[in-house]
């Protein structure tokens, strides 16, 4: 008899739910880090870090 | 001979825990309340300290201090799940309510802690950083996983953890540290044995069912009580301490003063409650006083230097 791939574990609706809330904190707090990251850069540097000759 | 219920119960954790938790469990898992007291004497420390600190970097260095208290709360919770599983007040914490596998648990704790020490570290000061290091090694593995479990004196030493955050805001402000920080780290060393201890009291049955040799466990009620009011006698002067010194205004004196005979009454009550007669309301005014009185004292100083400051 031939069987299919197991299920393994099926998430229900509102395990789903759960799953997306998390990953949107993370990409806030990823965002937020990269924002914290850019305004730290020109507050240590000065804001001539803006204009600088690439 | 494999298990086959044991693998079905690891499979239902693991499904549970993929979809279980929700994002204010992983908030749960970092003790806010805990967090909240460090912050503010964090704040404190880094307020009062000499010069100006750009509000941008003292906002990341109070982030990186919250996040480190995170961590440490996370990493506790980790290792402290069999414990905290057969306490009320801690059962329904994530990990022993299932909702956070310990693994989960662990990896975020480390990474909370690695990226909180770096981002301190490399935006703020170093001194800062390798200060909020050693607290997150020394509540997590000197005071949870070493002194929680084998001694009485857990909390007395553990308490320098807590007590640490005012000295790590400073050393964010000014890259070293003082005589001001470090008597704000002494009221909190010491402001720390009697307010867990009138807490314990109140909950001598868990902690010995949990296997935690919490003073009034291992010495009795009456001990504890006596070590109690000692400790608070002890923090009065220190408390008062940054008035003479010229550290703080005489307002500061005079509410410390006040608050500081406060703390010594109820711990004398407590203390001098007959044996036998119950100390539970005592003991949970204690508790609650010793709340307000870390929070006015830093209050003050806050409001002091603001002042001061115009």
């Amino acid at each position: 008899m031939s069987e299919g791939p197991e299920p393994g574990i099926v998430p229900t609706a509102e395990q789903k739910r759960r799953q997306r809330a998390r990953s949107i904190a993370i990409a806030v707090t990823l965002a937020a880090l990269v924002v914290l990251f850019y305004v730290v850069t020109i507050v240590k540097l000065g804001p001539r870090i803006l204009i600088r000759p690439l | 001979m494999t298990d086959i219920s044991a693998i079905g119960e690891a499979n239902e954790r693991a499904a549970l825990s993929i979809g279980g938790a929700e994002v204010g469990d992983y908030l749960a898992l970092m003790k806010p309340r805990v967090m909240s007291l460090v912050v503010f004497t964090a704040l404190v420390g880094l307020v009062v300290a000499p010069g100006h600190v750009h509000p941008v970097i003292g906002f990341t260095a109070l982030l990186c201090i919250a996040v480190g208290a995170g961590a440490s709360g996370a990493l506790n919770m980790w290792y402290d799940s069999d414990i905290d599983a057969v306490m009320t007040r801690t059962a329904r914490r994530p990990v022993p309510a299932g909702r956070i596998l310990p693994g989960e648990a662990l990896a975020f704790g480390l990474t909370l802690a690695i990226g909180s020490v770096a981002v301190l570290g490399l935006l703020v000061s170093h001194l800062a950083a390798a200060l909020l290091a050693f607290t997150i090694f020394f509540y997590v593995v000197v005071y949870t996983m070493w002194l929680k479990r084998s001694t009485p004196l857990n909390i007395v030493i553990g308490g320098a953890a807590g007590a640490l955050p005012p000295i790590i805001g400073w050393a964010a402000a000014t890259g070293g540290i003082a005589l001001y920080p470090i008597l704000m780290f002494l009221i909190i060393f010491l402001w720390t044995p009697p307010h867990f201890w009138a807490l314990s009291l109140n909950r001598m049955g868990e902690y010995a069912r949990a296997g935690v040799p919490m003073l009034p466990v291992v010495a009795g009620r009456a001990e504890t009580q006596r070590q109690i009011l000692v400790y608070s006698l002890i923090l009065a002067p220190i408390g008062v301490a940054p008035w003479p010194l010229g550290l703080a205004g005489a307002a500061y004196g005079v509410v410390a003063i006040a608050a500081g005979l406060t703390m010594a009454v109820l711990a004398w009550r407590l203390w001098a409650a007959a044996p036998g007669q119950p100390t539970e309301q005592a003991a949970k005014r204690l508790f609650a006083f010793s709340i307000g009185y870390l929070f006015l004292l830093f209050a003050v100083l806050l409001a002091e230097h603001a002042v001061v400051t115009g």
